[in-house]
C-alpha cells in the first residue's frame, strides 16, 4: 500500500501539542498509522489468548470478560520481573530530553510519540493502581482508570515505537522506552491484541524456522538460486551444505536475506565469502531465522523461538555459531540469548579456522558477528579486493538502532567499507552511531498498511541520507540489518530518491578476488558494472592497464 | 541477578552521610557559644549600653560595622555617635573594642561557633596578637 | 492547572507555618516535632523505596551502549559509554552521576523548511548541572549548623562559595544560582509548549518547594536577619536529641525549616527518588558483556519450543526430496 502524500505535506508537521491535555485528548486511529489486528490462527498457532477475528477500528474489541484483572495482574507480575520497569515507572521527572530524540514524534508532531509521554500511558494506569499517591489524588497526582480507551490507546501508541532505544541514549537515568514498549506489548497480548504482521512471522518461525514460513525446500532452492546467480557473474560453483552434521561452525541469519532483494545480494555476499575462505560451516533449515519477530511480543515467546539456534548447534555437533547482518536479531544475540537459553557449555570458544584469532567477547555465547568475523580476515590480509568495481558506488552508512544502542558495533561494518569501496561519506554524527535514527520500521512495523507511519518514523533517517546525496552524491545506503535491506527501499524512494541499499557482505563480495573466477562484467545485482567492458575488448584493457 | 549485596552497601554509605549530624553529636557534648561582656570597661561602666540594643546588636552588628567603614573611610565622616551622654568612636579598634576588648571570649566565641569567617582581621590589628 | 495548584499548595505550606508560629506559638511543633517527623519519614521511606526496588531482579543484561563494543584488540573500544568491565561502569555511572553524561549529549531537533535538523542544546544540562551542584553545596554548608566544632573544610567550602566579597554577610553564591537554576527550570515547564504539556502538578511542586526553601533561605542570610547563633543552638538541639526553642528566633526560620520538612518527606513518595534510582538503572550499571559471560535470569523457567524432532517428523518427505539430511529415514 503506497502513502500518497507527497513528501513535503508529510514533512510540514505542527509540533504544536493540542488544547486539551493528554488524557482528555483520545486518540484517533489514522489509516496509515496502525497495523491491522492479528488473524486468530497466528496467535492460536502458538498458544496466545483471545484469538478471535478483530479490527483495531472496530468499537467492540471483543477483550476477555476479566481484562482489567488481566492487565492490573500482568502489570504487577511484570513490576515484580523486571526491575527496569519498575524503576521506569518511579523515576522520570518529565524533563522532556527525550521528546525530540524520538524519530516518530520528530515525524509526525503527535506529542504521545513523546518518549516521555508514551511512557506516561502506562505511568498514569502504574500510579493509579500501584501508587498510594495515585490511589488518593487520582488525576492529580497524573494518575487515571483503566478503562477499554486506555488500552486502544496503549495499543496505538505501543505500536508506534520502534523499541530503538535512542530517547535512552538522552535520557539522564536511561529510561529506555524499549522496555515499556516491551512490557505494554506483552500486556496487550495477554488480551490476544497482537498485530497481522507481527503475527504471522511468529507463528512461521515456531512451526518452519523462519520469519517468512519457508520450508526446507524452499530454502535450499533459494540458496541454489542465488548460486546460480553467482556462478554467472564469477564462473565459480558454490555448493553450501544443510543441516551437516559435524561442520565447525553453523551459520544463522535472517531469513529475509534470502528471500527479497536486496537482501539476497546480502546472502550472496556471504555465500562467496565463506566459499572463498573454504570455511568448513553449515546452514541449517531447521535454525533458519536469526531475527526474532517473537521478541516483538513477550520475553517467552521470544525464548521459544530463539531456543532453536542453540538446539541446532548441539544436534550438528558444531564448534560456533556465526550470525549474519541483522539488527533486533543482534540485539536478542548479545543480550538475551544465553540467558535465555544458555549455558551454551557444547561449544568451543570461538576461533577463526583462517585466522586464529580468538573471539574473546565472546566466549560464552559462542556466537560472531560476520562483520567482527570479516573485518578480522581484512586486518590479517587474508582477502584480495578489487575495490574499482565498486567506484560507481558513493556510499554512506545507516547504523540499525539494535546493533548501535543494544551492542556497540560500529568500526567493525565501516573498517570492511573502506575496504572493499573508495566512496564511503559519513552521515552527521547527530544521525549515526549511537545517535542513528531508526528506519521507521522496525521491531514489527515494516507491514504495508501503516505506510504512512513507516514514512513518517523514517522520515530523520529518509532527511539524513538526503543530506549527503544533495552533498557528496551519495548513491548507497550500507547498513548491517535484513529490515533495513526490506524497508529503506522504499523510504528512499520517498525521502531521498536514487539512493539504493544494500549490505556490507554484498559490498564486499562485489570487490572480493575470487580464487579461479572469470573476468567480473556484472555487479551482484547482475547490472553491468560500469567502466568494465566485456570480454572482446580484454586485451585491449590489459594494454592500458601495462602503460 | 539482585545485585543485594551492592544496594545494601550503596544503603549503608546513604544513611552514614545523611545521619551524619545525629551520630557525629552523640551525648550532646558539643560546646555552646557563650560570648563573655566581662571587661575591665564594661565592669566599670554605670548603665552598660552599646550603640544599639543587644538584640539588635546580634543580629546585625556587621552592618553597622560596614557602615562605619564606609561613611569614615570612604566619606571622611568621623563625628562620634552619642548614645546614653557617651560617645563611641565610629571604630572597631577604638569603638567596639574599646569596651570589647576581650576578641576571643567576644568576637570569635560566636563567630566560630557559627562558622563564620569575617574579614575585618584582614586589615586591623586584633591587639591580641591572633586572629579571630 | 498542575502549576496553580502546586503554587497554591506551596504557598499555603507557606502560611501554614507563619500561622502556627507567629499567630498560635507553636514553636515546639514547627521547630521540634515536624522535622523530626520529616527526618525518619525520608531516611525510612527512602530505604524501604530502594529495598522495594531491589526485590525486583534485573533478569537480562541490557546496558544502552552509547559507543564502540570491546571485539578485536585493534579496534579501540569506548570504554565509558560502552564499559566491558566492572572499572568501565564505575566511570560510566561517576560521569553520569556527577557530570550528567548523558544529557550532555543533549540536541534539538527541529524540522524547518521540511528538512530535520539538529544543533547543539546544552541548556538543560547546565540548567540541570547548576541546579544540583549548587543544591549540594548548599546542603554541606548547612553542615555548620549540625556541627560543633565546624569542620574546616565547610569553613573553606563558605569562603569558596564567598569568595567575591560582596556585601555583609557575604554574599553565597550557591544559594543564589540555586534559586536561578531552579526558576530556569520552572520557566522551561511553563515557556515550551512540549515540556508544559508533559508536565504534572508533581513537577511543579517541588520547584516551587525548593524555590521556597531557597529565597526563604536568603531573606534569612540577608534581609530579615535571625539570631544566628540561637538558630544553631536550636540545630544543634535537634541533631544531639535534646531539642530546645529558643527566642529571638524568627518565624522565617520555622517557615524555612517546615518547607524543608515537607520536601523531606515528599521525597520518597516522588518523581525525587531519581536520587537514587539512578544508581539502579539497568541500561546503565550494566557493562557490555553478555556475550563473554552469561547473565543468569533468577527467575528463569522452562518454556514450550517447537523441537528438531517435531520438524524433522513434519517435514522429513520434504527434506528427503530436497536433499537434507534426517535423523530418522
Amino acid at each position: 500500500m503506497e502513502n500518497e502524500q507527497k513528501p513535503e505535506e508529510l514533512a510540514n508537521i505542527d509540533f504544536n501539542p493540542p488544547e486539551t491535555g493528554w488524557m482528555d485528548t483520545p486518540p484517533e486511529f489514522k489509516k496509515g498509522i496502525f497495523c491491522y489486528g492479528s488473524r486468530p490462527s497466528y496467535l492460536e498457532a502458538v498458544g496466545f489468548p483471545n484469538a478471535r477475528e478483530w479490527k483495531p477500528t472496530d468499537e467492540d474489541w471483543k477483550l476477555p470478560d476479566n481484562w482489567k484483572e488481566i492487565v492490573l495482574e500482568g502489570m504487577k507480575e511484570r513490576l515484580e520481573k523486571y526491575r527496569s520497569f519498575k524503576i521506569f515507572m518511579d523515576i522520570c521527572v518529565r524533563c522532556g530530553a527525550c521528546a525530540d530524540k524520538c524519530h516518530f514524534y520528530i515525524g509526525s508532531g503527535d506529542p504521545k510519540n513523546m518518549p516521555v509521554l508514551r511512557a506516561e500511558l502506562i505511568r498514569s494506569v502504574y500510579r493509579r493502581y500501584f501508587t498510594t499517591a495515585g490511589k488518593m489524588f487520582g488525576k492529580l497526582a497524573g494518575a487515571r482508570d483503566l478503562t477499554e480507551d486506555v488500552i486502544k490507546e496503549w495499543w496505538y501508541y505501543f505500536y508506534q515505537c520502534t523499541e530503538c532505544r535512542r530517547c535512552s541514549v538522552f535520557c539522564p537515568y536511561g529510561i529506555d522506552q524499549a522496555e515499556i514498549t516491551m512490557v505494554g506489548r506483552e500486556i496487550l497480548n495477554l488480551l490476544g491484541t497482537q498485530t497481522d504482521w507481527i503475527g504471522g512471522p511468529v507463528a512461521n518461525c515456531y512451526q518452519k524456522g523462519n520469519h517468512l514460513g519457508l520450508e526446507p525446500h524452499a530454502i535450499t532452492s533459494n540458496i541454489e538460486y542465488l548460486c546460480d546467480d553467482i556462478e554467472e557473474i564469477t564462473g565459480i560453483t558454490v555448493e553450501p551444505s544443510f543441516n551437516r552434521k559435524g561442520a565447525e561452525i553453523l551459520f544463522v541469519t535472517p531469513s529475509g536475506d534470502l528471500f527479497g532483494d536486496p537482501g539476497t545480494y546480502t546472502a550472496m555476499g556471504y555465500l562467496m565469502l565463506l566459499h572463498e575462505l573454504g570455511l568448513d560451516y553449515t546452514w541449517s533449515t531447521y535454525a533458519s531465522e536469526g531475527g526474532n519477530f517473537g521478541f516483538f511480543t513477550s520475553m517467552d515467546m521470544a525464548k521459544r523461538l530463539n531456543y532453536k539456534i542453540y538446539a541446532e548447534a548441539k544436534r550438528l555437533g558444531v564448534k560456533w555459531i556465526l550470525g549474519g547482518e541483522c539488527g533486533h536479531m543482534w540485539r536478542v544475540l548479545n543480550q538475551y540469548m544465553d540467558t535465555w537459553n544458555g549455558p551454551a557449555d557444547f561449544l568451543e570458544e570461538p576461533v577463526s579456522p583462517i585466522t586464529g584469532t580468538k573471539f574473546e567477547n565472546a566466549k560464552s555465547t559462542k556466537m560472531v558477528h560476520i562483520t567482527e568475523f570479516t573485518a578480522d580476515l581484512i586486518k590479517h590480509n587474508k582477502l584480495q579486493f578489487d575495490k574499482s568495481r565498486n567506484d560507481h558506488l558513493n556510499i554512506t552508512f545507516h547504523d540499525s538502532c539494535n546493533t548501535a544502542r543494544g551492542m556497540g558495533i560500529f568500526e567493525e561494518p565501516r573498517y570492511i567499507i573502506r575496504n572493499t569501496c573508495n566512496n564511503f561519506f559519513e552521515m552527521s554524527d547527530d544521525e549515526t552511531r549511537e545517535k542513528t535514527f531508526c528506519c521507521g520500521s522496525g521491531s514489527g512495523l515494516n507491514a504495508g498498511e501503516n505506510m504512512e507511519l513507516r514514512m513518517r518514523g523514517g522520515m530523520p533517517r529518509g532527511h539524513a541520507v538526503k543530506k549527503v546525496q544533495e552533498k557528496y552524491g551519495v548513491n548507497m545506503l550500507a547498513n548491517i540489518c535484513a529490515i533495513d535491506r526490506a524497508v529503506l527501499p522504499p523510504l528512499m524512494d520517498y525521502w531521498a530518491p536514487g539512493v539504493d541499499v544494500c549490505g556490507t557482505h554484498e559490498l564486499l563480495a562485489n570487490a572480493l578476488i575470487m580464487k579461479g573466477e572469470i573476468k567480473r562484467t556484472q555487479d551482484l545485482r547482475l547490472e553491468d558494472l560500469p567502466g568494465v567492458e566485456d570480454d572482446d575488448d580484454d586485451e585491449e584493457n590489459n594494454e592500458e592497464g601495462e602503460e | 541477578m539482585y545485585n543485594g549485596g551492592k544496594i545494601i552497601l550503596g544503603l549503608i554509605i546513604f544513611l552514614a552521610l545523611a545521619a551524619f549530624p545525629f551520630y557525629s553529636n552523640l551525648g550532646g557534648s558539643a560546646k555552646k557559644a557563650m560570648p563573655s561582656l566581662d571587661t575591665p570597661v564594661i565592669q566599670q561602666l554605670a548603665v552598660k549600653e552599646c550603640v544599639k540594643p543587644g538584640e539588635y546588636m546580634k543580629r546585625e552588628h556587621m552592618k553597622v560595622l560596614d557602615q562605619w567603614r564606609d561613611e569614615v573611610v570612604r566619606e571622611g565622616k568621623r563625628e562620634k555617635i552619642l548614645v546614653g551622654g557617651r560617645e563611641f568612636e565610629k571604630s572597631l579598634q577604638n569603638g567596639c573594642m574599646a569596651c570589647h576588648s576581650n576578641k576571643e571570649q567576644f568576637c570569635a566565641e560566636c563567630h566560630g561557633y557559627a562558622g563564620v569567617k569575617p574579614y575585618c582581621w584582614d586589615c586591623h590589628l586584633s591587639g591580641e596578637g591572633g586572629q579571630i | 492547572m498542575g502549576m496553580l495548584f502546586s503554587l497554591f499548595m506551596v504557598a499555603a505550606l507557606i502560611v501554614v507555618a507563619y500561622a502556627g508560629v507567629a499567630v498560635v506559638n507553636m514553636q515546639n511543633l514547627f521547630g521540634v516535632v515536624i522535622p523530626y517527623a520529616a527526618i525518619a519519614i525520608f531516611l525510612a521511606g527512602v530505604i524501604l523505596k530502594v529495598l522495594k526496588w531491589s526485590r525486583s531482579p534485573v533478569p537480562f543484561h541490557i546496558p544502552t551502549t552509547c559507543g564502540q563494543q570491546k571485539s578485536l584488540p585493534w579496534i579501540k573500544h569506548s570504554s565509558t559509554d560502552n564499559p566491558q568491565t566492572t572499572g568501565g561502569v564505575i566511570m560510566r555511572m561517576a560521569l553520569e552521576i556527577f557530570l550528567f553524561r548523558s544529557l550532555f549529549r543533549n540536541i534539538k531537533s527541529e524540522v524547518t523548511d521540511g528538512r530535520a535538523t539538529y544543533g547543539s542544546d546544552k541548556l538543560l544540562w547546565l540548567g540541570g548541572l547548576a541546579f544540583h551542584l549548587t543544591f549540594f553545596t548548599v546542603l554541606i554548608r548547612h553542615l555548620r549548623f549540625f556541627a560543633e566544632p565546624v569542620p574546616a573544610m565547610i569553613n573553606t567550602i563558605d569562603a569558596l562559595d564567598g569568595f567575591m566579597q560582596i556585601g555583609v554577610p557575604h554574599l553565597l553564591m550557591s544559594g543564589v544560582i540555586l534559586v536561578a537554576a531552579a526558576a530556569y527550570l520552572l520557566w522551561r515547564r511553563v515557556g515550551i509548549s512540549q515540556v508544559k504539556y508533559i508536565s504534572l502538578a508533581a513537577d511543579y511542586f517541588p520547584l516551587f518547594l525548593i524555590i521556597s526553601i531557597g529565597l526563604t533561605g536568603i531573606i534569612m542570610r540577608y534581609f530579615a536577619k535571625v539570631d544566628i547563633v540561637s538558630v544553631k543552638k536550636m540545630t544543634m538541639g535537634l541533631v544531639s536529641l535534646n531539642p530546645v526553642v529558643l527566642s529571638g528566633v524568627g518565624s522565617i526560620f520555622y517557615i524555612h525549616m517546615f518547607l524543608i520538612s515537607v520536601l523531606l518527606i515528599y521525597f520518597p513518595f516522588s518523581k525525587l527518588m531519581h536520587m537514587g534510582g539512578v544508581f539502579l538503572s539497568p541500561t546503565r550499571n550494566l557493562s557490555n558483556n553478555s556475550r563473554e559471560k552469561r547473565h543468569v535470569n533468577p527467575w528463569d523457567y522452562p518454556v514450550k519450543v517447537h523441537t528438531y524432532e517435531q520438524y524433522e517428523d513434519e517435514f522429513r518427505e520434504k527434506m528427503k526430496e530436497a536433499g537434507i539430511p534426517v535423523e530418522k529415514e
